[in-house]
């Protein structure tokens, strides 16, 4: 794969990597800032909402749309995350090169950099303020998108895990902040927001696809005293379990339980012990040949899904699974019996060999799309910790049998978070 | 061995149909790491009375054996085929749809070796009474996980409004009660009935020799023998043109209530061919409800609509219908709505304007689409089994009409073949 291209446009600093796997040309622009506790997130993601539905040349959601099918149907979006305490508000472009099109000759890398860079800078304003109308109609989406939420039950459970586990830390807090802090929120917290937004949150830019970086340097050059931020970082606490196992049980009108377990696990992405920690998780609980899949599902049948996740920012490991109501104590203990396997060295050398395979295959996969490629490069600039694909490859190659059971026996059960039926099936 | 070359799209497709009847693709990739295969029988879960192969009689089997069948599949005398290609490094997976079952793997290495796992797990079935009953409990937890996805139900439910008769207004995975009469000896009657190689295609694509590719797949066949299979009688039921139940209503455990509205095609005398047929309603359902149309600001402006508005058309052996709508505080307005737009669309004339960009922006997408190898693989075999190619979508998009567009407008859209699906909190 290409070299990766790093320049400073302002303050912000722009990726390039050429491409010639795609067909289209992919912009990723993240804002980086603390996650903070008050309305902070809410108000970030009510701007990130606003920042969508208009700017000074085309000044409604449907006016931007228009625009962007005159550029092919170029997508254009925004997502507002966490990743560890950190909070991210991420815009999005796709558009095709014109190569593939018949009808097309002038670049549209261009003209959807420019239109990427105005939504930023250019947001349709009213008397110096954004425009009432607008902050209404986007307040409305953000708070049906939180109380949706509770719909889908898997994520619901998860949020909820999260909650309980955390709740004295600033990782407890949602991205999109609460209902009625985003019902709360003033003209004033918006504005507020973005003045913050500009002056003191870190920007990446992201481009792959198959053109050429000087096409793009005009008209970020255009920007450059725009990005004027003065970017001031971002910290997690990594913390041990604080709960020790609490139960939380919750009941709700439902065909199936959903049983989500959080663990701690002292490394992040920044440590050394990284790849120990995907090693170990995958053993666990990532893949079909993993304990949770073979032992919930294969061996007892109670699950139709069952699987583990690792938060690399934050040092936390998930568990789940959809079972029967009747089967939370079974499932309980046949989930946390397997992390004690791994802990008493309890797994095979073919489980290990299997396990390093899967993951290597993930990263080389992961490369081959835009966004996945993207979110490597990014946690590279997250952790500070510069890994390319082949050094990924063999740190995952370097994990011991002792690594992963020295890695395992740090992992601890925090909280037990279950969502049930009303009442027991017969 | 055909090559078929693509200019515009930079792409080289082979192509052989083998002495038994299976059609094999192969796509060269070489940019990409990552090598994707689907193995596809031309068989789903509408397919439930049929003659079976060699027999006179009609049978009609339990509703979710296709589904159950695809599970069944991964187990062989030796154990999981999921091991096999985890110990690999290579992922695998399968999916049962309507009209189809497909097995799949995606892999960065052992790329010749995961391909003829692939084949032969999926010609070699191996089902006892044990491991039908041991499935029967994992399935049961699925059925259970989709029963509580709101949208699942919304969607199901749409579809059993609109017909009386047909297998298409069943789950895919059956019911909890459907899957407890499934027997070994069903499962191998439907296998010998719809996985004979004539009936299947193999798609492979990714960083391969054809040539290579092609020999390897020939060897492994030429190694079998199949029996001779003539043409499978499928019946479908004589479905009304009307719509079975005008308006059908679910209570769930949701925060906000949902709605679709949708139409289902009278006959299958279409005005166009296949693929231009469903381009031509795609572009309807995107002029009249796409992100840059009247309606859609209208609606999310009265906030009766959110991002999760959206359209869908879906046409497959022996059906077809459109469903549009989404998360809605106001069911009744929003169809109302809904409704309104189509009867005004019905009455005027489209503008050459509005087809020109609608097509700009659907070329757009397809060439996103373009860059994932699984939409390639899985959208091509799709096609291919509805004797459409799929690398003839710009063109035959640039072929439609106005006349096309009034044509299908008028035929699709009929209130008599209309329905009202709803889920409302309890």
């Amino acid at each position: 794969m290409a070299e990766v291209e790093t320049f400073q446009v302002g303050s912000m600093n722009v990726h390039f990597q050429p491409s010639k796997k795609y067909k289209t040309t992919t912009f990723v622009l993240q804002i980086k800032a603390p996650l903070e506790k008050g309305s902070v997130a809410a108000s970030r993601a009510l701007l990130m909402q606003v920042l969508q539905a208009g700017t000074d040349a085309f000044p409604s959601r449907r006016a931007i749309r228009k625009h962007l099918d005159s550029l092919y149907g170029a997508s254009f979006g925004g997502d507002v995350s966490k990743k560890g305490e950190q909070h991210f508000l991420t815009f999005f472009m796709e558009v095709p090169h014109e190569k593939f099109l018949q009808q097309e000759d002038e670049p549209l890398v261009k003209k959807a950099l420019s239109f990427l860079t105005s939504a930023l800078f250019e947001p349709v304003r009213e008397n110096g303020t954004f425009k009432e109308s607008i902050v209404n109609e986007e307040k409305q989406a953000l708070k049906s998108k939180i109380k949706n939420i509770a719909d889908d039950k898997v994520r619901y459970a998860n949020g909820r895990l999260i909650e309980e586990m955390c709740k004295d830390e600033t990782y407890g807090i949602h991205p999109y902040g609460s209902y009625d802090e985003v019902d709360a929120l003033t003209a004033q917290d918006l504005e507020n927001a973005y003045e913050s937004l500009l002056s003191n949150d870190q920007f990446d830019l992201f481009i792959t696809g198959p053109g050429k970086v000087g096409e793009l340097t005009p008209v970020l050059n255009e920007r450059k005293a725009s990005f004027k931020s003065r970017a001031v970082e971002t910290s997690t606490s990594v913390n041990g379990s604080t709960n020790n196992g609490r139960e939380v049980i919750e009941h709700q009108d439902l065909q199936q339980a959903k049983l989500h377990l959080g663990f701690r696990v002292p490394y992040t992405a920044s440590d050394a012990e990284y790849a120990t920690v995907l090693v170990a998780n995958g053993i666990f609980g990532a893949f079909p040949h993993s304990k949770l899949f073979v032992n919930v599902r294969e061996k007892e049948s109670l699950a139709y899904y069952a699987a583990s996740r690792y938060e690399p920012y934050k040092g936390l490991i998930f568990a789940m699974a959809g079972i029967g109501f009747e089967q939370f104590e079974k499932a309980t203990k046949i989930m946390t019996e397997q992390l004690d396997a791994l802990k008493a060295g309890d797994f095979t050398e073919d489980e290990l060999t299997t396990t390093k395979l899967m993951i290597k295959n993930q990263i080389l996969e992961q490369v081959d799309t835009a966004r996945g490629n993207i979110d490597l490069l990014y946690q590279n600039i997250l952790t500070g910790r510069e890994r390319s694909v082949e050094e990924r490859v063999s740190e995952i190659d370097a994990v011991t049998r002792e690594d992963v059971i020295r890695v395992s026996k740090a992992i601890e059960l925090d909280t037990v978070y279950l969502l049930t039926g009303k009442e027991e099936r017969a | 061995m055909e090559k078929l070359h693509y200019e515009q799209l930079g792409e080289t497709l082979y192509k052989e149909t083998l002495d038994n009847g299976l059609k094999v693709y192969i796509l060269p990739r070489q940019e990409n790491n990552k090598t994707f295969s689907i193995f596809t029988t031309n068989y789903g879960s509408i397919d439930d009375q049929f003659t079976p192969m060699n027999e006179e009689e009609v049978v009609k089997v339990p509703d979710g054996i296709a589904h159950f069948l695809e599970h069944k599949l991964f187990e062989d005398e030796e154990g999981d085929v999921f091991d096999t290609f985890s110990r690999r490094g290579a992922q695998t997976n399968a999916f049962t749809s309507f009209t189809r079952t497909a097995y799949l793997f995606s892999s960065t290495s052992g790329v010749k070796d995961n391909v003829k796992t692939l084949i032969d797990f999926v010609q070699k079935p191996y089902f006892t009474k044990e491991s039908v009953a041991k499935e029967q409990g994992i399935i049961e937890q699925e059925i259970r996980m989709y029963e509580d996805d709101a949208d699942w139900r919304l969607f199901f439910g749409l579809i059993a409004a609109l017909y009386e008769k047909s297998t298409v207004r069943v789950d895919i995975a059956g019911t909890v009660s459907s899957i407890q009469d499934i027997t070994k000896d069903m499962l191998y009657q439907c296998y010998e009935t719809f996985y004979h190689p004539s009936n299947m295609v193999l798609f492979i694509v990714g960083p391969v020799d054809a040539d290579e590719m092609l020999t390897l797949v020939k060897e492994n066949q030429a190694g079998k023998t199949f029996k001779e299979q003539g043409e499978i009688t499928r019946i479908y039921g004589d479905e009304p043109a009307t719509s079975y139940k005008k308006e059908d209503t679910l209570h769930m455990n949701v925060q906000t209530p949902k709605v679709l509205l949708g139409y289902k095609e009278a006959n299958d005398d279409y005005p166009l061919e296949g693929l231009s047929y469903e381009l031509a309603m795609q572009m309807l359902l995107d002029i009249m409800f796409g992100p840059s149309s009247e309606a859609y600001e209208e609606m999310y402006r009265e906030g009766i609509i959110d991002s999760s508005f959206s359209t869908d058309f879906t046409m497959e052996r022996s059906f077809g219908f459109s469903a549009i709508g989404g998360d809605t505080k106001d069911p009744d307005a929003l169809v109302k709505k809904m409704r309104e737009t189509i009867r005004s669309y019905k009455q005027k004339a489209l503008s050459e304007e509005e087809m020109a960009i609608t097509k700009k922006r659907k070329i757009g997408s397809f060439m996103k689409q373009l860059n994932s190898s699984e939409f390639i693989a899985t959208q091509f075999t799709r096609y291919e089994m509805n004797d459409d190619d799929l690398f003839e979508v710009v063109p035959k998009l640039e072929a439609l009409t106005l006349g096309d567009l009034e044509k299908v407008l008028q035929r699709h859209f009929v209130d008599d073949q209309s329905s009202i699906m709803k889920v409302l909190p309890k």
